[in-house]
């Protein structure tokens, strides 16, 4: 056997793509040398990653269903974002009393009022931004960069220009210390958010009939709905539920940042596209894979080279289209 | 006139910016195997993709039973009972053959008799129950398109040309399927292989340049060569 | 084919006015501008004489890849600040001569070639769709590269310096007897004359090359593409190859303009090239004249950028009007104004598409 085939070989082995944010955590290692500081920086990484998951997921599916490119997709995100430290602020005496219970129903209130948002200005842009121009990919972006630049200004004229602090519950506040690693809570908070709801969306794809009539219409739209089904219904659902996630993911990235400003829509945005351009379009596993990658690189190399951080995934998501011009795991046909 | 199954009254249908169907008319009769031929980029695919609502005529009907479905939405057609199988199959290959089938019933529930039936038709199915779709040899697939369009009972079944690339063993079992389905389901059947056409066809329309150029009984276009070469320039020993 | 169903169709005449319309507006501009520095004796006039003549290289660039070639980037500016920095680091370093201006401008316009090469290779071979996420990536990376390399770019400051003798404002280009600046209709011979003339000249010389490219086989082959992608490959068209090749003319082009700028203004920095909200203008630019027009470029320029200051001061005197209102005089303060704006720029994209020379060019006048 030559030694690239055995090379690839042994790569498939050890779970192919799927391997590759643990191949990633174990390269970083030595190049990091502290122990310690790689258990934060990995948590930090996987947390990072997560939410960045529940931000691209939508944006990935609602692209595989319908093949429509939502540029606005990041309006969500701030949205969400920016609503949940409302709601936090608003409720400063849940968030702060020393009350398990109190805490909990803040962050339950925040998480909530994003997402239920994020479910109606889903709605809204679906019937009134998108659907207008359905399989028209150069006006579809066009109309949703409109949206994006009304959304950002109304989110400006609404909080105003200068970034404003998020309170967090108390409860997610501190650190868990093993010896001399410390993590802290939000993160592993939002790393089991975010597992959650990949499971829960894995479970919804596979084993339910709706999840079936996704899973098909990303590969064929019309041959779904010439057996009976209307593929617009789906896809509102669909867009609806991409576009509270983005939101949920947004109101954890504000809890996480502690100070949130009119540009994180943006920023967030580059990191989503990178993060299904890797992940291939159209799949939730490779959104998750691709989140993961993004979210520990990012950490890793803002800790080696500061400068390069963001500049480090771009060369991933190159060295990835390079490698695999569909991304790691697109969905089958696309 | 109600004894028809499928009617079509001058139906135009332009794609972008071309005319494909310049006024299409036929009828399908209840029962049996119909046959559209002609040549390659005649309008066959066109006249069963506006059928079932997936190009928009523009102008004419195509009316369904006693149904106008000339405007109606793909799936409320399908809903009526219209099956379609498509020239590129429409298989999901990334779904199993079981998940396959699924989406094609109303319910998502099967009727474990019309399910033993079609694993008697095509035991492959059975064999490749839980495999993803992409797995199939190109002959399984079809089997796959066609058994998904027979998993529950249809008034009316479109197909387009099943037999391409097919050996002709897997031929010879299509034919005997196709006759059996046939007996309570019409089907309307788009073929370039002559041969399986005139074997199973009752009635036949030959589209030429988005025209009808002739329809009769198949019979008919059997028996007159002549006929045959003017039409279809083929002869019988062309696609032996 | 639309075009011969439109012109034996009974609407050609309309058509045909709306296109003299269209082209007289444009030439009427031209010719604002070539004697602008005459017809507007302010200092803030010349500036913006100077900023539209630069951003119509940079839209009918930018038209070139979204108009005729149907691809959306996002890395224009990327390219415009590649030759704007490319020149201003050089100035810097090596002192204000030609010679810095040339080394620069074409260091910023390979590394602009090279950079386009690169991205339109690795996603135009997938997608069409996949290019503008790309191209908003690989943006966004180099204007954080650009502000956090500050030891070469300044950082978000930027970098002030000089431009060549030549453009000096004390620089005499004609003398009387005495040795005075000669007045011509009241405008001084100096170095400003000197500045406007070399922007309004190059930026004149990049503008007919792109009408050139798109008269060209070249522009024909792109119409095919744009028209229908598979056929145009079916055809044998090596669609990736071409686009690529647009995509690099594009950005050279941009770079250049770039050069321009960064010769003209004296400073550059984040906000004068790379920004995202410069790469927004040239977008709404492009798509309220009119895409796949070039003269459409020249028209959303010069709206956009009269739209700029007077839909300001509408917007002050609204947002005092309302002030007692809650939110209202928030959403019509003047920071605000791409807000209205973008509503407008939706409304437009679902309705006139076209934009407003493709709309007259083909309807007509009315
Ligand atoms: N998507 C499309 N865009 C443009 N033209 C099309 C498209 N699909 C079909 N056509 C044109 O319509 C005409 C009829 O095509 P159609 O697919 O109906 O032919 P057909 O009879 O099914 O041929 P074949 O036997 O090769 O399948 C052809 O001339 C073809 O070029
Ligand atoms: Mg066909």
């Amino acid at each position: 056997m030559s030694k690239p085939a055995h090379i690839a070989a042994m790569f498939d082995r050890i779970g192919g793509v799927n391997a590759l944010p643990v191949v990633l955590m174990i390269i970083a290692l030595p190049l990091i040398g502290s122990f310690s500081s790689w258990v934060t920086l990995t948590v930090a990484g996987l947390a990072m990653g997560m939410m960045i998951f529940l931000m691209a997921s939508g944006l990935s599916l609602v692209f595989g269903l319908m093949d429509v490119l939502n540029f606005g997709h990041s309006a969500f995100i701030s949205f969400g974002a920016f609503i949940a430290a409302s709601v936090l602020a608003w409720l400063a005496a849940w968030v702060g009393a020393d009350s398990l219970t109190l805490n909990f129903l803040a962050l339950f209130a925040a998480l909530g009022a994003a997402t239920l948002f994020g479910l109606a200005a889903g709605w809204f842009f679906e019937r009134v931004i998108i659907k207008p121009v359905y399989s028209d990919h150069l006006r579809q972006i066009l109309i949703t960069i409109g949206a994006l630049i009304v959304s950002e200004q109304i989110i400006l004229a609404v909080w105003g220009g200068s970034p404003i602090p998020v309170p967090r519950p108390a409860l997610l506040e501190g650190s868990f210390v093993i010896g001399d690693v410390a993590i802290e809570v939000y993160r592993v908070f939002a790393f089991f958010l975010g597992l959650a709801v990949f499971i829960a969306l894995t479970l919804v794809l596979n084993r339910t009939r709706i999840g079936l009539l996704i899973r098909a219409g990303v590969e064929d739209r019309e041959m779904v709905e010439a057996l009976g089904f209307r593929i617009d219904r789906l896809f509102i659902a669909v867009f609806m539920t991409g576009s509270a996630l983005a939101a949920m993911g947004g109101a954890m990235w504000a809890g996480y940042q502690g100070l949130i400003s009119g540009a994180l829509g943006g920023e967030m945005m580059i990191l989503v596209f990178i993060v299904v351009i890797i992940g291939g379009l159209g799949s939730i596993e490779g959104s998750l894979l691709g989140a993961l990658l993004v979210g520990l690189l990012g950490n890793y190399v803002a800790f080696i080279f500061p400068k390069l951080a963001l500049a480090s995934n771009m060369i991933l998501m190159m060295a990835i289209l390079l490698w695999r011009p569909w991304g790691l795991r697109p969905a089958v046909g696309k | 006139m109600s004894d028809y199954v499928l009617r079509l009254d001058d139906v135009h249908t332009d794609i972008g910016d071309y005319q494909v169907l310049h006024g299409i008319s036929f009828n399908v009769p209840q029962g049996g195997v119909h046959v559209l031929l002609g040549r390659n980029g005649a309008g066959k695919t066109t006249t069963l993709r506006t059928i079932m609502g997936l190009w928009r005529a523009r102008s004419g009907a195509v009316v369904f039973k006693h149904h106008d479905i000339t405007a109606m939405h793909t799936s409320d057609i399908a809903r009526l009972g219209i099956a379609y199988v498509p020239e590129n199959m429409g298989i999901f290959g990334g779904l199993t053959v079981q998940e396959n089938m699924r989406l094609a019933t109303a319910t998502g529930g099967f009727d474990d008799g019309r399910l033993g039936h079609i694993f008697e038709l095509f035991p492959a199915m059975e064999k490749f129950w839980d495999k993803p779709a992409w797995s199939l040899s190109g002959g399984q697939k079809q089997m796959l398109a066609i058994s998904r369009a027979i998993i529950e009972k249809r008034e009316l079944i479109l197909i387009d040309e099943p037999t391409k690339g097919l050996a002709p063993s897997i031929i010879r079992a299509m034919i005997a399927a196709f006759e059996e389905i046939s007996r309570d389901t019409t089907i309307l059947l788009v073929e370039q292989n002559f041969l399986f056409a005139s074997s199973l066809g009752r009635n036949v329309c030959v589209i030429d340049d988005g025209r009808i150029a002739h329809s009769g009984r198949m019979e008919e276009l059997v028996a007159d060569k002549d006929l045959q070469t003017r039409l279809l320039s083929l002869s019988l020993d062309a696609h032996q | 084919m639309t075009d011969t169903a439109l012109a034996s169709a009974p609407s050609a005449d309309p058509a045909r006015k709306g296109r003299m319309i269209v082209y007289v507006v444009a030439l009427l501009i031209g010719l604002a501008l070539a004697f602008a520095p005459f017809l507007f004796q302010d200092v803030r006039s010349n500036q913006v004489a100077a900023r539209i003549c630069v951003f119509i290289v940079l839209a009918a660039s930018y038209d070139l890849l979204i108009g005729y070639t149907g691809i959306v980037s996002f890395a224009h500016t990327m390219f415009f600040g590649l030759g704007a920095y490319g020149a201003a680091i050089a100035l810097k370093s090596m002192g204000p001569g030609w010679d810095a201006v040339l080394a620069g401008g074409v260091a910023g316009v390979v590394l602009a070639a090279i950079l386009a090469v690169l991205i339109g290779v690795l996603s135009l071979r997938v997608k069409a769709i996949f290019f503008a996420m790309v191209t908003l990536a690989a943006a966004s990376v180099m204007m954080v590269l650009a502000s956090q390399f500050s030891d070469f770019t300044g950082g978000e400051d930027g970098i002030v310096y000089s431009a060549p003798a030549l453009f000096k404002p004390a620089m005499k280009l004609m003398t009387d007897d005495a040795g005075k600046v000669v007045k011509l209709f009241g405008v001084s011979m100096n170095g400003k004359i000197a500045a406007y003339y070399f922007v309004f000249l190059t930026c004149l010389v990049l503008f007919l090359a792109l009408m050139r490219i798109v008269r060209s086989p070249l522009g024909t082959v792109l119409e095919a593409i744009r028209e229908n992608e598979m056929r145009a490959e079916a055809i044998g068209y090596r669609v990736v190859a071409y686009r690529t090749s647009v995509f690099v003319i594009a950005a050279v082009i941009a770079a250049l303009a770039g050069t321009v700028w960064a010769v003209w203004l004296k400073y550059t920095g984040p906000d004068t090239t790379f920004s995202f909200a410069i790469m927004i203008d040239i977008l709404l630019m492009v798509v309220i004249g009119g895409m796949g027009t070039m003269v459409g470029a020249v028209i959303g320029v010069v709206l956009m950028s009269l739209a700029q200051f007077y839909l300001k001061d509408l917007m002050e005197a609204a947002a005092q009007a309302t002030a007692n209102i809650p939110l209202l005089p928030d959403l019509l303060d003047p920071d605000r104004w791409l807000l209205w704006l973008g509503l407008l720029f939706i409304l437009l994209v679902y309705f006139f598409p076209a934009g407003i020379a493709g709309t007259l060019m083909k309807k007509g006048g009315h």
